[in-house]
């Protein structure tokens, strides 16, 4: 807040005069906020359109693709298994007392499984994906701008968006629908066995309520949305990279903020996202409108 | 060679022509009105003392940085105005040493040297091989170290892989920036005899990049001297110097026969003075 300070309107000799003054430098910081935020959103689209017009021109060399595919894709897969698992049996926990005072607890497959399939599987495997994936991008090209191998790329002759940015991308776009399906899969299965071996739940019905309500629309919602979430994941964090600041705090930044920024653009996208696919579900199907109401 | 192919240019024009470049960094200006010719097969030495922005005119050069005004002419192509792909065609003409050698740290010493082959020509991996082999013993380097990774070798190890990866390509202009920092005075000279053998053994046009008046006068058939835009007053240019290496001793200009003998003068003084101590 010194910044606005610099323009005096005001007679600061006096209590009102200070505060008016003490408003409009707010104002200005806030201003110069938002064209600075203004400016980050201008940067990272025109990164993303080079990004996606080197996509379209020519696709990276086989040897700049597979170890990111390993990287990003097979070395998450134990992860987002792991979360898939424990979130599906923390589930369980949390709702069994719930529906057992009901004596409805065999529809909890049902609730469970949609939580997982549309929300908590798409949603975690992201949040896994940004934490271990997006912030080490950042970290591995910020290295790289700082001590100068990513101009020693251009100087080469290789187009740095081409070789380091859209291998990524497309490691990031093309493998979050299976490591999703995966964090589905391991959920319904941590939430099965917990309720079936643990709380005695009757198999049967767990498993035909859990397929009564959960439908293909649901599993397509969730690995819809997480397409959108890979995006946001290898744009920013190669963003951050791409942009960073000298020195090693200037990659541990880069780093942090990969990872801070990949986390609230998921949590807005999921919501954006939530509320379109809601929407073209009650169109394509007006019969669940009716039900809810 | 690729360049061959696109020279449809005056042969006896500059190869490099810069054209009252100015280059800002935010509200920090760091070079300012730099108008500079560099003729084919010629060695220019840039020096100046750090902060004055002889890096960033190096960069400027092979288009790593694009200029805030003024033109960049390579071979009578205008850098600034082509797109990315026609760019890179040009930017594989030359060769980059860097500061730091900035090898690709994933990488082995043979891929390294190996990348701009790889990427621009059809050559078999026999072929590759062989030429890696050659520019490693151009060097001085032994082939026991093709299987080594970057932080496995000395900073003047470093400087050669570096250099032989800027000569991989056969390029007709190599830039060296800071070829001899951080090392020591034996390697610092292998440096320099390195870049003038380089000169004799293909027919390059080279910039180099120094504070090390030893390297520019060992190498430069031509100096020029920069001088941080903060210590001058609004008129004066930036280039102090611009002349044979033999006469810069007797320089008309205070500042650069000061910079030539390595003398402070007042500048400590000037130091404390301006943090207020």
């Amino acid at each position: 807040m010194t910044a606005g300070s610099d323009i005096p309107l005001f007679d600061r000799s006096n209590i009102v005069g200070r505060m008016l003054q003490v408003v409009v430098d707010w104002i200005i910081e806030l201003g110069k906020m938002a064209i600075d935020r203004l400016i980050a959103l201008g940067n990272i689209s025109i990164f993303a359109a080079r990004a996606a017009r080197w996509l379209f021109t020519r696709l990276p060399h086989r040897e700049t693709i597979v170890p990111n595919f390993y990287h990003i894709g097979v070395l998450s897969l134990p992860v987002v298994a792991l979360t898939g698992t424990f979130i599906g049996m923390v589930l369980v926990v949390q709702s069994y007392v719930q529906f057992r005072m009901l004596n409805i607890e065999t529809r909890l497959g049902a609730v469970i499984n949609m939580s997982l399939v549309r929300e908590l599987g798409p949603v975690l495997a992201a949040i896994m994906l940004a934490g271990r994936v997006g912030s080490a991008m950042a970290a591995e090209l910020g290295t790289m701008r700082v001590t100068e191998q990513i101009d020693a790329l251009t100087s080469l002759g290789a187009n740095p968006i081409h070789y380091l940015v859209v291998p990524r991308f497309l490691a990031c776009l093309l493998l979050i629908p299976a490591l999703t399906i995966m964090a589905d899969f391991m959920g319904f299965i941590g939430a099965y066995t917990l309720a079936v071996f643990y709380y005695g739940i009757d198999s049967h019905h767990y498993l035909i309520n859990s397929e009564q309500y959960v439908g293909s629309f649901d599993l397509f919602a969730g690995v819809f949305k997480s397409l959108f979430f890979g995006t946001a994941i290898a744009l920013i964090g190669c963003h951050r990279g791409f942009h960073c600041d000298p020195g090693a705090e200037g990659v541990g930044r880069a780093a942090t903020t990969a990872f801070v920024y990949s986390f609230i653009m998921i949590l807005l996208l999921d919501l954006l996202l939530g509320i379109m696919l809601d929407g073209i579900y009650y169109t394509l199907w007006p019969e669940g409108a009716r039900m809810l109401g | 060679m690729v360049a061959s192919t696109l020279d449809t240019t005056d042969p006896h024009a500059p190869l490099v022509q810069l054209d009252a470049i100015g280059v800002d960094f935010g509200a920090e200006r760091v070079l300012r009105d730099i108008s500079l010719h560099v003729e084919r097969g010629e060695t220019l030495a840039i020096i100046g003392e750090s902060g004055c922005g002889k890096t960033v005119l190096l960069k400027t050069i092979i288009a790593l940085l694009r200029p805030t005004r003024g033109t960049v002419l390579f071979d009578g192509k205008d850098l600034t105005r082509l797109s990315e792909r026609e760019l890179t065609l040009e930017q594989i003409r030359f060769g980059f040493l860097f500061q730091q050698a900035a090898l690709f740290d994933s990488m082995t010493v043979a891929q390294n040297i190996s990348f701009s082959l790889r990427q621009h020509t059809s050559k078999s991996n026999r072929e590759i091989d062989e030429i890696v082999l050659a520019r490693l013993a151009e060097v001085g380097l032994s082939e026991d170290v093709v299987l080594k990774k970057p932080a496995e070798l000395s900073g003047g190890m470093r400087k050669r892989v570096g250099l032989a990866r800027a000569l991989a390509m056969e390029p007709e202009i190599i830039l060296y920036d800071e070829p001899t920092t951080g090392l020591d005075p034996i390697m610092s000279d292998v440096i320099n005899e390195l870049i003038l053998g380089t000169r004799q053994k293909h027919p390059v046009t080279s910039i180099v990049v120094t504070h090390d008046m030893r390297t520019a006068r060992k190498v430069a058939g031509r100096i020029v001297m920069l001088y941080p835009l903060p210590r001058l007053d609004q008129e004066e240019p930036q280039i102090l110097y611009d002349g044979p290496p033999e006469q810069i001793d007797d320089a008309p200009d205070r500042r650069v026969r000061q910079f030539v003998r390595g003398e402070a003068g007042q500048r400590l003084m000037e130091m404390r003075q301006r943090n207020g101590r």
